[in-house]
This record gives structure tokens, sequence and C-alpha cells, in this order.
């Protein structure tokens, strides 16, 4: 018993950690590559969970909702809004210095909080949506659904992380990186600064969009709680700082170790009695702060550094 | 036309005079520093839980205590800016903003941690609210707020114009490097910055949890509308993010007004919404800030 308590548990800390994974890629494609802060990623997460929780789940009177379209198009729908969301935000703010994209990015993580708690007709508020079907439910039943949901999302995790390779080697994330580096000689040797930014910005939002959906059908509910600024934005940025920014193998390996001690951690401290239990979730926080000032200022380069992709010279 | 004075013209002022305090320090190490600080909204719910937990000792009315939120937030964040900011001021600022935006929760979680997560009021007791010329009902705290900032906006305006040092916080703040050739004592700015603008969010975070109730997402909630508040006035402008402050104030306040019919004109769940909306208008069309103030 134990034994399959265990194996459950570390199903689930896997299922999360691909999420996470996810997510920390797509800051990689914004971040490590482009430069670019986004403050906002409970924003754009938020978009994708209800965007595919609301294309995937049967009619209710409580909610938009009906389609009922399997959950791969559920997918691809999270994507798109959520890529959209991110461009109406990339087109104002990318010319301006990245504080500016910092503060309008955490300002429409906040407007899309509240559109989700106060259009109840679209979400049904904060009483949630429930009933978000899972993918390949009809294959097993039970507890073995959450290994099959570890598959699916391993492999959205590969399939995200081969194309933020392609990304990185491609002479699109060359330029990408020569402007992150500098703005001014990129520009110079003719490369259009501003689209490519936006271009970055919303890769990387549809891909928390995609992120955001997978966490609504492994919940299999969803009320506005799930966009919480300090789990989705906060622990993402350390990750991607912890392991590496710029390395999408880092940007996996910082997402896995963060958030194995993130979990692992809890299950401590709820052993704790009851008034310790609560105070010790914010002591967590405040370890998880302080790490991030170390990260910035002792292992900048993370647990996986920066590599460059090998010049290939074509054979003549 | 009475109701709209009493109930909104004059809260809206009252909430415009946080916001603008709030929106000075973040101008000014906007302006001097150069980065967004994500943390200052969390240094007011510090100030004012220092308040709070004085006036739990000492039953005076909480505005005599605001000194000791005003001890605890300069302090912290001389801390912190000496411990978690200047190692990082020799790289690009974008490094300073993240770790701003981790001493935000650290600065909450040890809110939290030694408070509690619970909402708490200070014990004032209910106040009548004055009545002038049998019309007008404002309520002394709204006063108050209102009169306290217009005082800080007349000290700090001498202290810009008059004082040495507030004179080199302004040179620092056009052109940093003709300031630092020209021999200003870079660290005094900086620490004169920090001063100013931590003592100024004590203030704010009080009258804000004064207002309504102390908890520890108070100064998290109000960061968003200082920015805004800040980026309206321009960045730099001391002066410029105290009118920021109050038109954002103002706006928000008053776009729940039932200007048209007998609804408000934009729901009041969706007040905050306001504030952004304005800072994106502003960054589309006058990246500037209404007051000339730098683009950064």
């Amino acid at each position: 018993m134990e034994l399959t308590g265990l194996f459950f548990y570390a199903v689930s800390l896997l299922i999360l950690g691909g999420i996470y994974a996810i997510l920390c890629l797509a800051l990689n494609v914004q971040w490590g590559m482009g430069g670019l802060f986004n403050a906002g990623i409970a924003g754009f997460y938020g978009v994708g969970a209800y965007t595919s929780a609301i294309l995937t789940t049967s009619a209710s009177s409580k909610h938009l909702g009906g389609f009922g379209l399997p959950v791969p198009l559920g997918l691809v729908g999270a994507a798109i809004l959520a890529g959209l969301a991110g461009w109406a935000v990339a087109r104002i703010c990318v010319r301006l210095k990245s504080d500016y994209l910092a503060m309008a990015s955490i300002g429409i993580a906040e407007i899309l909080r509240l559109v989700i708690v106060n259009e109840s007709w679209l979400t049904n508020g904060s009483l949630g949506l429930s009933r978000i079907p899972r993918p390949l439910a009809d294959l097993t039943t039970g507890r073995m659904g959450d290994i099959v949901f570890l598959g699916f999302v391993w492999f959205v995790v590969l399939l995200v992380y081969l194309a933020a390779s392609r990304l990185h080697d491609s002479p699109w994330g060359r330029s990408l990186r020569a402007i992150r580096d500098n703005e001014a000689s990129a520009a110079a040797a003719g490369k259009n600064v501003e689209k490519f930014r936006i271009q970055t910005f919303v890769i990387g939002c549809a891909i928390m969009g995609i992120a955001g959906a997978l966490s609504a059908h492994y919940f299999r509910f969803l009320s506005p709680t799930a966009t919480d600024p300090l789990l989705v934005t906060f622990l993402v940025w350390v990750m991607l700082m912890a392991g590496g920014s710029g390395n999408n193998k880092g940007a996996i390996l910082g997402a896995l170790t963060i958030w194995t001690l993130w979990s692992v951690t809890e299950i401590f401290t709820n052993r704790l009695p009851p008034e310790w239990a609560t105070r010790s979730s914010f002591i967590r926080m405040l370890l998880v702060g302080l790490l991030l000032q170390v990260v910035l200022q002792r292992f900048r380069s993370g647990l996986l550094p920066e590599k460059s992709p090998p010049v290939k010279f074509r054979q003549e | 036309m009475i109701e709209f004075v009493n109930f909104y013209l004059f809260p809206a002022l009252a909430i415009g005079s946080i916001y603008a305090l709030g929106a000075v320090g973040i101008s000014m190490i906007f302006g001097i520093l150069r980065f967004a600080h994500f943390a200052h909204g969390d240094l007011m719910t510090l100030g004012t839980y220092g308040v709070l937990a004085m006036a739990a000792i000492v039953p005076v009315n909480p505005l005599l205590l605001i000194p000791f939120g005003m001890a605890l937030t300069i302090v912290s964040a001389l801390l912190v800016d000496r411990y978690f900011y200047k190692p990082l001021r020799e790289l690009p600022t974008i490094y300073t903003v993240i770790s701003s935006f981790g001493i935000a929760l650290v600065f909450r979680s040890i809110v939290q941690l030694v408070w509690g997560s619970q909402n708490q009021v200070f014990s004032t007791g209910v106040k009548p609210p004055l009545v002038l010329f049998d019309t007008f009902r404002i309520s002394v705290l709204h006063l108050q707020a209102v009169i306290s900032t217009a005082i800080i906006a007349v000290l700090l305006h001498y202290f810009l114009t008059v004082t040495r040092t507030g004179r080199s916080m302004r040179a620092v703040a056009d052109d940093p490097e003709l300031a630092e050739v020209s021999g200003l004592d870079t660290a005094k700015v900086i620490r004169w910055t920090w001063i100013i603008g931590a003592a100024l969010a004590a203030i704010a975070g009080t009258f804000a949890a004064l207002n309504t109730s102390a908890h520890p997402n108070l100064g998290w909630n109000l960061l968003m509308p200082m920015f805004a508040a800040a980026i309206l006035g321009g960045i730099g402008k001391p002066m410029g993010a105290m009118a920021g402050g109050f038109i954002i104030g103002l706006a928000e306040e008053l776009s729940s007004y039932h200007w048209i019919g007998d609804d408000a004109l934009i729901s009041p769940s969706y007040k905050t919404a306001v504030a952004f909306v304005l800072m994106i208008g502003l960054l589309i069309f006058r990246p500037q800030g209404l007051f000339k103030g730098r683009l950064l």
C-alpha cells in the first residue's frame, strides 16, 4: 500500500512537473532567448486553461460551453487565444524598455483574472468549471488514468522541447539572441527588432496557454484560484533562473528540481501541528524568494548554462 | 450632485492621495535607479503592519504611530538595496526588476509569518463624518489623507528644489553619467531615494489600511495603479507622480458613477482595470507621461 501510494505521488509530481516544464520552456523562449520580461505568466496560463475547458466540456447551463470538442483541439484553441492576448500586449510594449513590458504584462494578467472572476456567463465565476474531460479517457479507468495522462503531458513536453530547440538553433533564434545581446548592432544588421520581439512574445504566450490547458484537463476542475500569480508566475521564474535561462534542457531540469523541492517540503510541513503548518508555507515562500536572490547573484547561468549551437558550414 | 461629491469625489481624492504617495517612490526609484520597483507595494504592506503592531501596544491614534512604520520601511529598503539590489547594479537593470519581484514575495511572506494572513483593522472606533455647510459630508480620514499629501507635496517640492541633496537627486534622474562625472555623490542620492520612497510608502500603506483593512496583499493590489500613476506623471518627476496618483484615483472611482442612466458606467468590480487601460493608452500615445518625464 505504502509503495503504490508513493508511486502515485511520484506520478502526480511528474505530471505537474511536466506542466511546469512547458511553462518554463515558454518563458525560456521569451526571456532566455528574447530577453523579454513577462510578469503575467498566470494570465496567459489562465486564458489557456479556460479556453480549453470551455471548448471541451459538454453543455452546461452555468457557463458558456457545450462544444464538446476533442482535447487536442482544445489545446490548439488555448494556444491561439493565449497567443492573441500576448500579441496585444507585445504590440504596445516591446518598443519600450523591458520594465514597461513587465508592468503591462502584470496588468494584463490582473485584468484577465478580473474577467474570469466577474464574467460568470463565461466561466461560472468563482464556482468554477467542472467535469472537464481528460484526453484518452476511454483507455483506462480509475487511477491508471493518471499514468496515461502522465504520458500525454510528457509527449507534449517533448513536442514543445523539440520546437523550442529548433527555434533556438535556427537562424531565427540566432537573430533573436543577437537582438537580446546588442539591440543596436542587430538593428544595424537589418533585423527588424520589433517584429522579432513580437513573434517571440506571442510564441511564448501560446505555449503558456497550452500548459494552462493541460492543467485544466489534469485537475478536471477549474476555478479562478488556478491563476494564482505566486504559484504560476513566480515559481516559473525561479525555475528558469535556477535551471539556466537560455538553455532548453536547463529549463526542464529547473522546473523538475524546483517543483520537487517545493512539493517534497510540503509533505514535511503538513506533518507539523496545524498552527505551524500554515506558517511553514510562508517560510517556504520566503525561502524561494531568497533562493531567487542567491541564484541572481551567484549562479546567474543556472544549473545548465546557455550554450551557443555549433556553427555548421555547408559541405561544398 | 451632492451625492456625487460626497460619495464619489471625496473618496476618490483620498484614494488618489494614497496612490500619489506610493507613486512618488516608484517614480523616483525608476528615474534614479532605472528600474521598476515591483516590491514597492509590499514595502507599503510592511510599513502598515509596523504601524499596526505599535497600535496594539500604544493606544493612540494610529496616524501618530506612522513614524514607526516609516522607520521599518526605511531600514528594510536600505538593507534590501545594500544586500540584494546593489550587487546587481552593474548588470542590465532587468535583473534588478526580477530581484525586486522576489523581494516583494519575501516582504509578503515576512508579514504573513509574523502577523498572520487574516484581515486586521485599526480599532479607531466609528467617527462621524465632518459636515460642511450642511451638505458636504467628508470622512475625517479622507480629509487627513488629502491634507497630509498636500503638506508632503509642498515639503518634497522644497526638498527637491532648494536643498543640495534634492537638487543632486534631480540631476541624477536627468542624466546619471553627467551627474557622476560632475562629482555628485551618487551613493548618497541613492540612499535618499530609498529613504523618501520608503517613508512615503509607509504613510500611503497606513492610510490604505485605515480606509479599508490591513491584509498581506494590500500593497500588491495597489501596485498596478501606482505604476500607472508614475508613468502618467512622467518617470523621474515626483510632482508629476503625485498628480498622476490623483488622476488615477479620480478615474477609478468616478468610472463607477452612474453618469448615464441609473447603472454604474463601469462595473465597480472592474475598477482596477481602469488604471491599467489608462496606462496602456498612455504607453501608446504618450509614453513620456503627461508632464514630459523621461522615456527610459
